[in-house]
């Protein structure tokens, strides 16, 4: 057997799968996004009309309000895991007596089902009795009872913001350390011979040379957070009112709960370039900063 | 004496170390918690202030296996002396049990469609790593690409379709059609993994099987499936764990056969509010990965980020 011939025999049975499972139904999505078709109603004929989803989804104030708190959502998250995470990693890079055994109680809560832990988080937020607010009343005296992380229009977009900072903080953590660990001790060394500052080593060696690690960690964790839809529907569910209905959950309930499959498959061709679009701009850049 | 100036001071070390700590302190918390809270009495789940120190108890975990139902004191007198430890326990709260939860069936679904899918996902990914890091594939980087980027795709928008062709094919709601779905979630991560770990194994080792007269399915089986079994393990590891926490799949496809434990276990709560018996399905399903976890944290890196970060 020829060389190429054996090759497909190694690949095919991969492609086949992603194609039956991923690719098929990509361009069925896209088919349904054209008509009004309604999966609760397989029998009636959908009718064919065009780009009228796109249309009233561009114009529709819900999905907007959806992205508004998924941009929230997705700001908040970044930056609070990008400082933290840094932060924890620089520190543990000190290579302190027992950093390996803390690492890697960190590093626990990120492998967890985002759906149970935030199942139990919940109980956790409880007003009068929720371990959370035991602990803000400790520190800060405030009455456990006078505030519903997740019941309050004030509270709840935080109280997700809170639980996957604590989930995904210590991916952050992790890339950001093998960064550090990449950085040869020559580097410092030099410039220690050149009298540079600690404060000048840091802003022209430190973080230059982790900023490629650091942008990979962002990019991994801007697609999942975009797409996030299991730790959240378990904690508020999207409420109270629609103040957490990030994307997913809009799509999610347009798609099984109104039965609006037509409408939900446009959402979803939006969603799916959105993410596409903005990673491509993105690992674009990193590409750049990398060749630096 | 030597002196090295990157060397990092002992107050440094001290000062980095105890805020690295408290941190994994206050991280671990919540875990620490919930595996207690499965120990405790439904009264004292809720105490308030949080009861830290309290007489542990298996209650949880008994009405997290059972169903029971509340009985006249006549039925409990006519029944004379519970005939086991965990009738015995029930029985204090007036109730009998009448039966199994469903919580055991849906473990064990979670068990099957996991092993199920990680087995289907390392066949293939393996194979397909091997003819990515060893032959010359018309647009290979494309292809590549092409398989990282079915991870780009939510969970939802892809549900759509997969529900109204499961639903056609007959696959909604089994075994076979969640493992089919997972397999290919998988695939993804499985061939970037293996191919990273295969691209690793010198490509001599072949050349001097193929010059021996082996085949080429001879020297992938005999030479190379050998040598990146670490790797392989790892991987199935990951995959593993990914199928085992998966939840937007498996509350919109499956609901009863095949329903996994992550969309079970919060529907817990909903019988009797009894965070005891929550937090004991919890920990129940949350423990093996922990386990795993700490046996993986060599290649956790690697795994996470699809093999870029190799550390």
């Amino acid at each position: 057997m020829s060389d190429r011939a054996i090759a497909w025999i190694f690949v095919a049975p991969s492609i086949f799968l992603l194609l039956a499972i991923n690719i098929f139904p990509l361009i069925w999505t896209i088919r349904l996004s054209l008509t009004d078709f309604r999966a609760n109603r397989p029998n009636r004929p959908a009718e064919w009309i065009g780009i009228e989803n796109y249309r009233r989804i561009l114009g529709d104030g819900d999905i907007w309000n959806s992205m508004q708190a998924t941009a929230h959502f997705l700001f908040w998250t970044l930056i609070l895991q990008v400082v933290i995470g840094f932060a924890l990693a620089y520190l543990i890079n000190k290579k302190f007596r027992g950093s390996d055994l803390w690492t890697t109680l960190i590093v626990l809560p990120m492998m967890l089902s985002p759906a149970v832990v935030g199942n139990f988080w919940t109980f956790f937020y409880q007003p009068q009795i929720g371990l959370f607010n035991y602990v803000v009343e400790f520190f800060s005296g405030v009455d456990p009872s006078s505030f519903t992380m997740i019941g309050s229009v004030d509270l709840a977009p935080w109280a997700i913001v809170i639980v996957d900072t604590w989930m995904w903080t210590p991916f952050v953590m992790l890339i950001c350390l093998a960064g550090l660990r990449s950085i040869p001790d020559s580097i410092y060394e030099a410039a220690e011979c050149d009298r540079a500052s600690k404060w000048r080593q840091f802003w022209t060696i430190t973080i230059p040379l982790v900023l490629p690690f650091l942008m990979l960690a962002v990019l991994f964790r801007g697609i999942e957070n975009f797409k996030m839809f299991d730790l959240v529907v378990q904690l508020t569910g999207g409420g109270p009112g629609s103040t957490t209905e990030l994307t997913s959950i809009t799509l999610k309930r347009e798609a099984f709960e109104k039965w609006r499959t037509g409408y939900a498959s446009a959402y979803a061709v939006i969603l799916f370039v959105t993410v596409f679009g903005l990673a491509s701009i993105y690992v674009k850049a990193l590409n750049k900063v990398k060749e630096r | 004496m030597s002196y090295s100036v990157t060397e990092t001071s002992t107050r440094q070390k001290w000062i980095a170390g105890t805020v690295v700590v408290g941190y994994a302190l206050v991280t671990i918390l919540p875990l620490v918690w919930i595996i207690a809270t499965g120990f405790k009495t439904p009264s004292d789940a809720i105490a308030y202030p949080p009861k830290v120190i309290f007489e542990p108890t298996v209650e949880g975990y008994v009405n997290l296996f059972t169903t029971r139902t509340r009985a006249t004191q006549e039925t409990l007198d006519a029944l004379g002396e519970p005939a086991t430890w965990y009738d015995a326990i029930v029985r204090q709260y007036g109730m009998i049990i009448s039966g199994p939860s469903r919580y055991g069936e849906r473990f064990l679904n979670s068990v099957i469609i996991g092993f199920g899918s990680t087995f289907l996902s390392i066949c293939l990914g393996t194979l397909a790593a091997y003819g990515f890091s060893r032959f010359k594939i018309p647009l290979k980087d494309d292809l590549l690409f092409f398989i990282l980027s079915t991870r780009m795709m939510p969970p939802i928008a892809v549900a759509i379709p997969i529900f109204l062709m499961y639903r056609r094919l007959g696959l909604s709601d089994t075994h076979l059609g969640m493992i089919f779905l997972y397999t290919a979630v998988n695939l993804s991560l499985a061939v970037w993994l293996l191919k990273g770990f295969i691209d690793e194994i010198p490509i001599e080792y072949e050349e001097a099987a193929l010059i021996d007269g082996y085949t080429r399915f001879q020297a992938f089986y005999k030479v190379v499936l050998p040598q990146a079994a670490t790797g392989i393990a790892s991987t199935a590891i990951f995959c593993l764990i990914f199928a085992w926490n998966e939840y937007a799949f498996a509350v919109l496809l499956t609901s009863g056969t095949a329903q996994t434990a992550p969309p079970f276990i919060p529907t817990i709560i909903g019988i009797g509010k009894d965070w005891p018996a929550v937090a004991a399905g919890t920990t129940l399903f949350l423990v093996p990965v922990m386990v795993f976890t700490i046996l993986l944290r060599k290649h956790l890196l690697r795994g996470i980020t699809f093999g870029a970060v190799r550390k």
